[in-house]
């Protein structure tokens, strides 16, 4: 509940701001504002394209894999060792390349200095070069579709020793153009995500305290603080991984004998991999995710018409999670043999997870709890959101726990279980989230329609995807097989018709996925106008002096008086009140209003 | 895992406390005019801020490169090799260049302007001693037999120092940038670069010393 305080405090007693204004690049030419550009928007949404494509070759992938799943062996131009190929670079592509650097990269650099209340990221060269070299690190990952022996068919996991020794395919440049990729990436992440926390920590606005950043913001700066953290193991994990393939040490390869060849390898452990590589594997999750909890907490609070039910809570909870992120990775290694105290502790650490996850969810429940629900594009996202999240979390206390993860351990339960969480889940809210703010970064709103139908294709869609999958994973369907035949006579007939079934849903949400493009792409031109502020938010993006926002955000920098949701405040003049809209003003308009009444009473 | 750990927990914990201490006893749903000056300014300007936040992610990638030698040295087949006594002096000219950064810190501080050549010319002659340095006892293992694939001791020695080397090779980049603001006598960038540079000789000395107490002790 908001109380408007009667402070009469103008702007010019406020005292200078601190920290002055930053020299702004005022590029001249085309090329300077649109392609090397130093303005944090550009950047974001040269994030948001480069993902977006790679995200449809990722997608592409996936239909492939389908049709091999769908009718095995009526697509000659899938052999196994592509479909193992298809398998990995979709999931590497899916993770990395494209939520991660679409949440960070993308929302990070468009909404970061926007609600903070700034003109622009802190180094803003520095974040240029961020850019350029994550779209270096795409195109040498693009590069190893066109290397002899094609990309790597480790698995996204890219475990030693199949990756590296001969077998596997992709084990000569394949594995060593995806670890290459991978360390750019992080090269390229770290100078991003150094702008992303400075900006937060130090560049907000007057008035802007900790507590009044939106949960969008919130959940950005935690998890670049994770991704800070955690990128480095995969660093490290790929650094020796390229030396262990490129001049034979043994860090991870263990003695063994390849394609018939003892292998010069001797000791290694690929189970010190294993550890590198999911303690960052597991923060990766609330990479994506908590950027996802963040906006989804402002679309549904905005579209709700409804303060955020427990903001603290939710802080903290971000909080919570980010920390506990680190001590929880080693579920994802139960059946690789590790003492049992061992197992108890994680799966102990992983179900304490749950308890801020689930405040976060009952908080969304009771944000929507008698609000004035809004059925917009963006609400029906962030709804589908929860159901799916919830969904996905719910089996995530299956496998957490270590005698359930064992039978299920690589079966198509966690394919589901995962896809669910932390695939469907972020990118309905990517989703919702473009919807949000698409009429501010174009001017543009999209079409209500072709939204709607874009939301129900996919949301029922992948439900139809994934839901059945979680009865193929208790059958036993193992994953990451090509073709399933004598080594799995088990599986009933039945499974073979629900994969056919599975692959026409995939089918029927990728063509979803055009609907969206077509949508994003006409819109630009033909879309209604959108003006500054069509969801009537609080938030700073939306009162911008401009729409689109030009080069320094703001005439002026605003001044913040009040948190990020102030709808239906008692005794305001309209459902929502701006962050950086001052009491008295408030006060004063109240009293016209009243005036105004008195004076119609007096005539009547 | 149980460096890596140890740092995390360290870090998240501060991390932890900070954001709780500034949160806690704030109720953010009262409007109220903003106090005095912009927010969030204050402990420190955004450059030093930056490289705190590098140096934790710098911290985090050594942190895990101990984790995983301390978990490939279990393993039988590990054979320490003998490190040579030229590292010795090599860590003593590593020191003499943090002494050399900290003497231009100080003289930046007074802005005394001779100071600061001097003592930036110290610190990057002794880093560019200390790589040579390096280099030299590299080639001293390699002619002794000890080459990089032959036992996980040595390719995680090489690993190690080369990802330090390459840290410091960074921080000369930065040192190099440092030196123009000087010559050219921009004050304000000149101090803040060579108070930064001096941070993170500081911090690549400590660095060094934990690796090589790490090789000695194993």
């Amino acid at each position: 509940m908001a109380q408007v305080a009667h402070d009469a405090v103008t702007d010019a007693d406020l005292g200078p701001f601190e920290i002055e204004d930053p020299e702004l690049y005022h590029p001249k030419t085309f090329i300077g504002k649109y392609i090397w550009s130093q303005d944090a928007k550009v950047i974001a949404v040269q994030y948001g394209i480069t993902a977006i494509a790679i995200g449809l070759v990722a997608l592409a992938l996936s239909i492939l894999m389908r049709l091999q799943l769908g009718w095995p062996d009526a697509f000659s131009l899938i052999q196994p060792a592509n479909y193992l190929q298809f398998v990995t670079m979709h999931g590497m592509i899916m993770v990395i390349y494209l939520l991660t650097a679409l949440f960070l990269g993308g929302f990070g650099n468009y909404l970061i200095p926007l609600m903070c209340g700034a003109r622009d990221m802190v180094f803003p060269y520095v974040n240029m070069v961020s850019y350029w070299v994550y779209l270096a690190a795409v195109l040498i990952l693009v590069a190893s579709f066109f290397v002899p022996g094609g990309p790597t068919g480790a698995g996204w996991t890219l475990y030693p020793p199949q990756a590296v020794v001969g077998g596997t395919p992709g084990t000569g440049a394949g594995i060593i153009l995806m670890l290459i990729s991978l360390c750019v990436f992080i090269v390229g992440f770290t100078m991003g995500g150094l702008n992303y926390v400075v900006t937060v920590l130090q560049a907000r606005t007057r008035g802007m305290t900790l507590m009044r950043l939106p949960l969008t913001v919130w959940g950005i700066f935690m998890a670049t603080v994770l991704a800070l953290l955690a990128f480095p193991a995969l660093f490290v994990s790929c650094i020796m991984m390229i030396l262990d393939s490129l001049i034979g040490t043994s860090f991870f390869m263990p003695a063994m004998i390849a394609e018939g060849q003892q292998t010069a390898y001797d000791g290694g452990s690929p189970i010190l991999f294993q550890h590198l590589f999911w303690f960052f594997g597991h923060p990766e999750v609330y990479i994506v995710a908590l950027p996802a909890f963040g906006i989804v907490s402002d679309v549904l609070s905005t579209h709700a018409r409804k303060n955020i039910f427990g903001y603290r809570m939710m802080v903290w909870a971000i909080v919570a999670i980010g920390a506990l992120s680190f001590v929880v990775w080693a579920h994802h290694m139960y059946v690789s043999g590790m003492n049992p105290y061992f197992g108890f502790f994680f799966a102990t650490t992983t179900l304490i997870i749950a308890v801020p996850t689930a405040i976060k969810v009952y908080n969304w429940v009771l944000t929507l709890w008698r609000g004035n629900i809004q059925l917009t594009v963006p609400m029906l996202f962030a709804i589908g959101f929860i159901f799916t999240f919830i969904n996905g979390g719910l089996t995530g206390l299956f496998l957490g726990n270590v005698t359930v993860d064992l039978p299920l351990s690589d079966t198509y339960f966690v394919v589901a279980h995962f896809h669910m969480v932390m695939a469907v889940s972020p990118v309905l809210v990517v989703f919702g989230a473009i919807y949000h703010w698409y009429p501010k970064i174009t001017g543009k709103m999209l079409d209500d329609t072709l939204g709607k139908v874009h939301f129900w294709m996919t949301f029922l869609g992948t439900y139809a995807i994934y839901y059945p999958m979680h009865y193929l994973g208790f059958e036993g369907m193992p994953r990451r097989y090509y073709a399933y035949g004598t080594d799995t006579a088990f599986m009933s007939q039945s499974a073979h018709t629900l994969n056919e079934a599975i692959s026409i849903a995939a089918i029927f949400v990728a063509i979803a996925q055009m609907v969206f493009l077509y949508n994003i792409v006409r819109s630009l031109t033909k879309g209604k106008e959108a003006g500054p502020n069509p969801w009537n938010a609080t938030t700073l993006e939306w009162q911008t002096p401009h729409t689109p926002p030009r080069h320094g955000n703001f005439d002026e920098l605003p001044s913040v008086y009040r948190w990020a949701y102030d709808y239906g405040v008692p005794g305001a003049e309209q459902d929502f009140i701006p962050q950086n809209v001052p009491s008295e003003e408030l006060a004063a308009a109240r009293a016209k209003d009243e005036g105004a009444q008195g004076e119609g009473k007096a005539d009547g | 895992m149980t460096a890596a750990l140890i740092f995390l927990a360290l870090l998240m914990g501060v991390v932890v406390w900070w954001l709780v201490r500034q949160t806690i006893n704030v109720k953010p749903w009262v409007a109220s005019a903003p106090q005095g000056i912009q927010s969030g300014v204050g402990f420190l300007p955004p450059s030093k801020l930056a490289l705190g936040v590098l140096l934790a992610v710098i911290t985090s990638l050594f942190a895990l490169f101990i984790s995983a030698y301390s978990i490939r040295m279990e393993v039988a087949d590990w054979r320490p090799l003998p490190e040579p006594a030229l590292l010795w002096v090599n860590t003593a000219v590593l020191f003499a260049a943090s002494v050399g950064l900290q003497w231009a810190w100080r003289g930046a501080a007074r802005e005394n302007w001779p100071a600061v050549r001097r003592g930036t010319a110290v610190g990057a002659a002794c880093a560019l001693a200390f790589m040579i340095g390096q280099l030299i006892a590299w080639r001293q293992l390699t002619a002794a037999g000890y080459l990089v694939a032959g036992n996980p001791a040595n390719s995680f020695f090489y690993l190690l120092t080369g990802l330090h080397v390459l840290h410091l090779l960074g921080g000369l980049v930065a040192l190099m940038k440092t030196g123009g603001y000087v010559r050219a006598q921009a004050a304000a960038q000149a101090r803040t670069g060579v108070e930064l540079c001096a941070v993170y000789w500081h911090f690549l000395f400590v660095v060094w010393l934990i690796l090589f107490g790490l090789l000695l002790s194993t």
